[in-house]
């Protein structure tokens, strides 16, 4: 089912929470809501799956209005960050909940609610805790569990805040990988807010990434990373090299007051210069971390750090030790005007 | 005792374990079982003429009664303050908040004395009952009256932190799963402060047997009718009739006992559900 946000807004007292939000989301997508803590975005969530109520604006699945309808209307699957489990009842019942409230006249009998739970605990591989209660579960299992709960109704939208968020790095990243498999399956349109830029990149269709009640970009995770709209998506998403034009503006080109934005591998390093344009700087760090090598330099007039990333291949082409006096240049760089976001000072 | 020990890693074992038992000894035990010696002097036989005496049971069926549909109305209203204290927010709910303590701290012939003039057929409230000819002050409901004013404080303090833990998400993924209102009160939030809702009750009802103070100003102390078994004690003791006293006591404190055993049991099932 789509869904599409028109003009949506949401203030708390003085603070808006969101600020004029025009979304649209494709049916059968799974989407990333990402920002920094007090973007919105569990506010958006939250609005769509009816646990609040916008100020002004439209609601619409599949072309309906759904502002209209209350949580219990919607036909919406919630799971929480916090897993939300009811205590007192065993996962099998947590997951019959759903089909336990249902009208008379749609309930399903006792054989049939049996069957599709464990259907449902098959699909989350958990049916042998069926008895269980969710105290005695772990924290993976209980999102697992809370995931089967909000599916056993059939939901048409499936809204998930930070189901992972409170969970260890290593369970974090198996559930996310379990979790785009599942949508794969599936195909529910799926909407999941995240402030880690990690998960939205690997898990989502497409990732909107929200600062202070606006949407800032919205595209595939590839566009978001590779071709930042804006320098807060710049900085938010990866890690960023700053460059002002006062110190260095044969790269920024542009007149008045403007900052380039490099990413730490788009710059190259040369114990020569490469052309008129490159920074001459001293090497202050060199790291080894897996992977790669990070290299951190800094120009002789300023003491501003520049982060470079290096793979071992070209590092090992030039090697660098500290206190080298070495050549920069960036590859790839974006101009932004200074002044052009408020984001901008966040430098 | 040796293995209770070896599977506990707390330290002081004994010497917790060993207080505890002496404290109650001195606080509880020692009192109780001086109850149970004085009443002994009058032998089996005289107990059972003073317990079975007709104006005995008579109130004792008062106390007990009272006391309980006291119990009752307080755990469904003391449900509903702490609910609003715990889920909404209004100017002045601090105010409120301190108001359930009141019962606890006014002398309870104060209160008892206040509720008897309001309650009186020409009183402020009690005159709006007379014009349907109920009386309240001076019968049993009267009664029910002041046990329900000093029992409050216990049910609202007993389910209001469990409420609290409750937290609105699991109401809001409830909602969200199609449960409407009812369904998640009785499917989730019942079950969650079930035992606490009983553990008030339990309190209440047992603040209720004992009280004295405020009921005796209210009840009209008709004998078979509104006298309440403390009364009768007292009025035992006013006579001297220290053994007779005890034997109500005695007889009160064992019914109460298996009362409470009883509730407590049914909580221990309960909560025993919830945490396996």
């Amino acid at each position: 089912m789509s869904i599409t946000i028109e003009n949506l807004n949401k203030q708390f007292g003085t603070y808006k929470a969101l600020d004029d939000i025009n979304l649209e989301v494709n049916s059968g997508e799974l989407l990333a809501l990402l920002g920094p803590s007090g973007c919105g975005k569990t506010s958006l969530l939250r609005i769509i799956g009816g646990l609040d109520v916008a100020d002004s604006g439209r609601l619409l699945f599949h072309g309906e209005d759904a502002l209209q309808r209350n949580a219990r209307e919607r036909n919406v699957g919630f799971v929480f960050q916090h897993y939300a489990l009811f205590r007192h009842m065993t996962v099998f019942e947590n997951v019959a909940f759903g089909l336990r409230v249902k009208p008379k006249k749609q309930r399903h009998n006792e054989a049939e609610i049996k069957r599709r739970v464990h259907e449902l605990l098959n699909l989350v591989q958990l049916d042998w805790l069926a008895d269980r209660y969710p105290a005695q579960l772990s924290g993976g299992q209980r999102q697992r569990i809370a995931l089967a709960r909000a599916l056993a109704v059939e939901p048409k939208i499936l809204l998930l805040d930070e189901p992972f968020g409170a969970l260890d790095a290593q369970v974090r990243k198996e559930l996310r990988r379990w979790l785009r498999r599942l949508h794969d399956d599936l195909h529910i349109t799926s909407i999941f807010v995240t402030h880690d830029q990690e998960e939205a990149l690997e898990v989502a269709d497409r990732v909107v990434v929200m600062n202070k009640g606006r949407i800032e970009q919205i595209g595939t995770p590839d566009e978001v990373y590779a071709k930042p709209a804006t320098p807060f998506v710049y900085q938010f998403i990866g890690n960023v090299n700053l460059f002002h034009s006062r110190d260095h503006a044969p790269w920024t080109q542009q007149h008045g007051d403007a900052v380039a934005y490099v990413r730490p591998h788009d710059i190259d390093i040369s114990h020569t210069p490469q052309d008129d344009t490159a920074l001459p700087v001293e090497v202050k760090l060199v790291r080894a971390i897996g992977s790669i090598v990070r290299v951190e330099v800094a120009a002789d007039e300023s003491c501003e750090l520049v982060e470079i990333e290096l793979s071992r291949e070209r590092f090992d082409a030039t090697p660098l030790a500290i206190g080298d006096k070495v050549f920069i240049r960036p590859r790839q760089f974006r101009v932004f005007q200074a002044g052009e976001k408020n984001e901008f000072s966040a430098a | 005792m040796s293995h209770f020990k070896a599977h506990s890693v707390l330290p002081g074992f004994n010497l917790a374990l060993g207080f505890t038992l002496l404290y109650l000894s001195l606080i509880v035990l020692i009192p109780l079982s001086a109850l149970f010696f004085k009443t002994a002097t009058l032998g089996w036989g005289g107990f059972w003429t003073v317990v079975m005496g007709e104006r005995v049971l008579a109130s004792l069926r008062v106390t007990f009664f009272t006391s309980f549909v006291a119990a009752i109305i307080n755990a469904f209203f003391g449900l509903i303050v702490a609910w609003v204290l715990v889920r909404y927010r209004f100017p002045g709910k601090r105010i409120v908040d301190a108001l359930v303590d009141l019962p606890f701290a006014l002398p309870t012939a104060v209160a008892g004395i206040t509720l008897a003039m309001l309650y009186a057929p020409n009183g402020w409230v009690g005159q709006y009952f007379a014009a349907h000819d109920i009386k309240v002050a001076y019968t049993p409901l009267g009664i029910v009256v002041a046990l329900t004013f000093i029992g409050l404080p216990f049910v609202v303090r007993t389910v209001q932190p469990v409420l609290a833990d409750v937290e609105s998400e699991v109401e809001e993924a409830a909602a969200s799963l199609g449960a409407g209102r009812w369904d998640v009160f009785r499917r989730v939030i019942f079950p969650a402060i079930y035992p606490a809702l009983l553990t008030g009750f339990a309190l209440a009802f047992a603040r209720a047997i004992g009280e004295y103070g405020s009921v005796i100003f209210i009840a009209g102390n008709m004998p078979y009718i509104s006298e309440i078994a403390p009364l009768l004690i007292v009025a035992k003791l006013e006579q001297y009739d220290y053994a007779g006293a005890t034997a109500i006591a005695v007889a009160m404190l064992l019914i109460s006992f298996a009362l409470l055993l009883f509730i407590n049991a049914l909580q221990w099932w309960s909560s025993r559900r919830g945490t396996r």
